[in-house]
């Protein structure tokens, strides 16, 4: 703690600290989280190299805004309440963005200490003031008049919980309808325990349920309900469904035995808790060389979880090189510390197998890249010749996800797009007034941050609508309340 | 963690089992409460239903509701860990999580005679959709084989929908022989419009090779390994005409003419070593 603050030359020669890590050969086998997060020591160090910019610049590379010079500072003050207070203005999920944000494109990006040398590691610093406010009382909320209206948000995912809090700080009474029995959407099901332990999202979920907001988890809007039940019961609706429709590769090969989604091979262990097989009933296959295919966040997340389930081999297939991985580039660098084999500039073919039709290989091609795509990446082109099979048991095919249609396609009156994406405006509503969209169902497989943004920005849009709106509570919609099981009135 | 997703299931609230009644051997009928599937089901949707903490989900028809009581009938045969540790509840025990109603409902065909065949506990899976199509109107002719006498679920409510050929492998009940000559014969005598298939998939691809030559649409209820039964996992592809698509959102019913069965059967035995295991440390929890 320091009383006289530091001058420019001494801050600029403090180095970057380093988020000191579990150890890679012992983690690589266990589902324990990799980074062990900073010490307040090394937090105020970090702080330290922060120049407090007139001009912040790394405040624009967030999509929430957070005041990144304010808490900064609040840390080198040594007040980390109030550093907290200000964390949480901004962002009500710090303890998840410090985990997962891709800071290296966004905040950190624009750190001008990051245009000589190392940035601010802006990530781990929100990520330990989070974990210190988890572990410390801190109200968020003053208590609000009930407004007296109603809002469904469709989704428990990272946009739907943000817009739950958000609403629910407002006063409206909200219902979040999640269709899988756990919510947090990705952060549970997908992003694995070793980067973003369920622990934080359901302190999260904890969190919104003392502010009132209901969840009601196993409802699938589409099936148990219809959007029409939804606007007939609420006064306005959020849908945040998410993008999470596996896509395959299309070739030959992946009904044999031994090939998952990325979804349905995470799904298995952190939903469903395989790993923990028999003690947990649902099974997964522990393969001794797996083979995963894409270089996302996804894959990198299987490919990691592969060899904490005992894979000996555990092998990266992806077709363009090191520099287009859409990974964040610090899973990448723990994947290389635990052992993961990286097979860049290579594409698949087929998958093979042997007479009982489990996997016994990816057939594959090299690849040069060409020009520049639709994407600005640059195109993998095939290089004849180049054909070869990667032996392996397993194949985890992680190459994105698309738009689910059991939700529009109950509601035919929903505008999409024509890959069933929802159409929104910049306030965030669809074609049908009072129901709004957000996250990955509106911008296609981008982020937590930004579906945390839409979330909180479009609460802000649904209240004033609201308030805009008059209220009706007519005899249909009583009906429809009481008939459906959606509350009274 | 574990601990942490105890907290949050207690907190939720949990589905009554108000019967449950032994069917044969290994078949039981639950009476469960789940008003807001029983109010929104129809004919050929299912439910996912996990007991608690730790077990598997797992899809089962909804082989009839009571919108008015709130409950849904589950009918299960045992047939590996998690359908026994089903059958083993007590009316008053809760099951934790019934998500539903999920896949397409039937697309219920109503012109000329609609054989419906089914085999084992697929009575159950057709039961509602016979009862669909009666109650539209159709002329239904039902075809349900077991194994043997003592196997044979759900007959008496299927003969209440229209005529009854009951078939069984060592002939104790019914004609002697499979579902399949029973078919044939009746297609020979009466040609149907359509037929319904529900059972084991031997059973299914057998149905489907019977009516292909005669050129009679031929509907399947496909039953591949499910996880979350939302269109989310992609465990439960099957391949139809050529074209990967997921039962649980684009089925579970799909035309029997196109579907890989090879493929559907062989994928469900991905665990199969698994299902000896889980079964083997029950025991020896529980011995
Ligand atoms: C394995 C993996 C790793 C990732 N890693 C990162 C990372 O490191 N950093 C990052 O920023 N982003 C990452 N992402 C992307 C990020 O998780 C998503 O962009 C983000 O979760 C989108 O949030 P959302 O709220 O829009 O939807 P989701 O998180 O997808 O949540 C949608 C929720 O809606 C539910 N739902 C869907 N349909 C219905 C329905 N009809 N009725 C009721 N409920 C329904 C779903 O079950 C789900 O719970 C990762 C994604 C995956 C899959
Ligand atoms: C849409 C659908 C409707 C179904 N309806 C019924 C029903 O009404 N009554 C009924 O008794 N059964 C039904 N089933 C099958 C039932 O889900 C499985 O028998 C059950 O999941 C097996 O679980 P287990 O742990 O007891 O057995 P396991 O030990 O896991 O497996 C035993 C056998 O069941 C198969 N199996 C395993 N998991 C699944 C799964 N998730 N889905 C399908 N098959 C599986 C295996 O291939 C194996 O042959 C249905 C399945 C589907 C997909
Ligand atoms: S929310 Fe993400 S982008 Fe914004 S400051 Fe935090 S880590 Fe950076
Ligand atoms: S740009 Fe970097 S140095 Fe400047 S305020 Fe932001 S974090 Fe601090
Ligand atoms: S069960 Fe997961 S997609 Fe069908």
């Amino acid at each position: 703690m320091t009383d006289r603050p530091l001058s420019k030359r001494e801050r600029l020669k403090i180095d970057r600290q380093e988020m000191p890590t579990s150890d890679a050969a012992e983690r690589s086998r266990s589902f324990t989280e990799v980074n062990v997060g900073f010490t307040e020591q090394i937090a105020l160090l970090e702080a330290q190299r922060c120049l407090d910019c007139k001009r912040a610049t790394c405040v624009d590379g967030c999509p929430v805004s957070v005041d990144i010079p304010s808490f900064m500072g609040e840390i080198e003050r040594g007040d980390l309440a109030a550093a907290a207070r200000i964390l949480f203005a901004d962002n009500s999920l710090p303890a998840v963005t410090g985990r997962v944000c891709p800071q290296e494109t966004q905040c950190e990006a624009l750190c001008v200490r990051g245009r000589k040398g190392a940035p601010v590691a802006i990530g781990h610093l929100e990520r330990f003031i989070a974990d210190w406010a988890r572990g410390h009382h801190h109200d968020d909320v003053a208590a609000v008049e009930p407004s007296g209206r109603r809002v469904a948000v469709i989704g428990a995912g990272p946009g739907g919980l943000t817009a739950a809090g958000e609403l629910s700080r407002r006063g409206h009474a909200v219902t979040v309808f999640e269709a899988l029995h756990l919510p947090g959407g990705v952060l549970s099901y997908g992003i694995p325990e070793f980067r973003l332990p369920n622990e934080i999202v359901m302190d999260e979920v904890r969190r919104l349920e003392a502010l009132g907001v209901q969840i009601e988890c196993n409802v699938v809007i589409g099936r148990t309900y219809t959007l029409e039940d939804l606007q007939a019961g609420f006064d306005a609706v959020f849908v945040s469904v998410g993008a999470g429709l596996p896509m395959f590769l299309d070739i030959p090969g992946e009904g044999l035995k031994g090939v998952y989604s990325a979804n349905e091979y995470l799904t298995r262990i952190n939903l469903m808790q395989s790993y923990a097989f028999p003690d947990a009933n649902t099974p997964v296959l522990h393969g001794d060389r797996v083979v995963v295919i894409g270089g996302g966040n996804v894959a990198i997340d299987a490919v990691r979880t592969a060899l904490r389930l005992g894979a000996h081999e555990a092998t990266i297939v992806y077709r363009r090189g090191r520099n287009e991985l859409p990974a964040r580039v610090e899973e990448v660098s723990h994947a290389d510390e635990e052992g993961v084999r990286f097979q860049l500039q290579v594409s698949p073919l087929a998958i093979e197998g042997n007479d009982e039709r489990w996997v016994t290989g990816v057939r594959c091609v090299d690849t040069e890249l060409g020009e520049p795509d639709e994407s600005g990446r640059r195109r993998p082109m095939p290089i004849e010749g180049s054909e070869r099979v990667i032996p392996c048991d397993t194949v985890v095919v992680a190459v994105g996800t698309r738009a689910n249609p059991l939700l529009t396609s109950a509601s035919p009156n929903l505008a999409v797009t024509n890959r069933g994406y929802l159409i929104a405006d910049d306030r965030g509503m669809t074609n049908l007034p009072g129901v709004f969209a957000g996250g990955d169902i509106v911008r296609g497989s981008a982020t937590v941050i930004l579906a945390m943004g839409d979330g909180k920005r479009i609460a802000g849009t649904i209240d004033e609508y609201l308030h805009a709106t008059a209220v009706t509570i007519d005899s249909h919609r009583r009906r429809v309340m009481s008939e459906k099981g959606l509350g009274t009135w | 963690m574990n601990d942490q997703q105890n907290t949050w299931v207690m907190a939720a609230s949990g589905h009554e089992v108000i019967t449950n009644t032994q069917l044969s051997q290994d078949v039981h009928k639950l009476v469960v409460t789940a008003p807001r599937v029983a109010a929104a089901r129809l004919p050929g949707q299912f439910v996912i239903v996990r007991l608690g903490d730790g077990a598997e989900r797992i899809p089962l028809t909804i082989a009839d509701s009571n919108a008015e009581n709130g409950t849904i009938v589950l009918v299960v045969q045992a047939v590996g860990k998690s359908t026994s540790d089903l059958v083993g509840l007590s009316a008053g025990d809760h099951i934790h999580d019934v998500v539903g109603p999920l896949g397409r409902p039937s697309d219920l065909v109503v012109e000329g005679t609609v054989v419906c065949v089914a085999g084992g506990v697929g009575a159950a899976v057709m039961y509602p959709i016979a009862q669909g199509l009666a109650a539209l109107g159709a002329d239904v002719i039902t075809v349900l084989g077991a194994r043997t006498a003592a196997s044979v679920v759900y007959a008496d409510e299927l003969a209440a929908l229209g005529e009854l050929i009951l078939c069984t492998d060592d002939g104790t009940a019914g004609r002697t022989g499979f579902v399949t000559d029973a078919l044939a014969d009746l297609l020979g005598k009466r040609p149907a419009a359509v037929v319904y298939a529900a059972g084991p998939v031997p059973m299914m691809r057998a149905v489907a090779a019977v009516t292909q030559p005669r050129d009679v649409r031929t509907i399947v209820s496909l039953n591949p390994i499910m996880v979350d039964g939302t269109g989310m996992c992609g465990g439960c592809r099957v391949t139809v005409d050529g074209k990967m698509r997921f039962a649980c959102v684009d089925g579970p019913e799909f035309d029997a003419h196109g579907v890989d069965f090879d493929e559907l059967d062989d994928r469900l035995g991905t665990y199969r070593e698994f299902e000896r295991q889980a079964m083997t440390h029950v025991c020896r929890s529980a011995g």
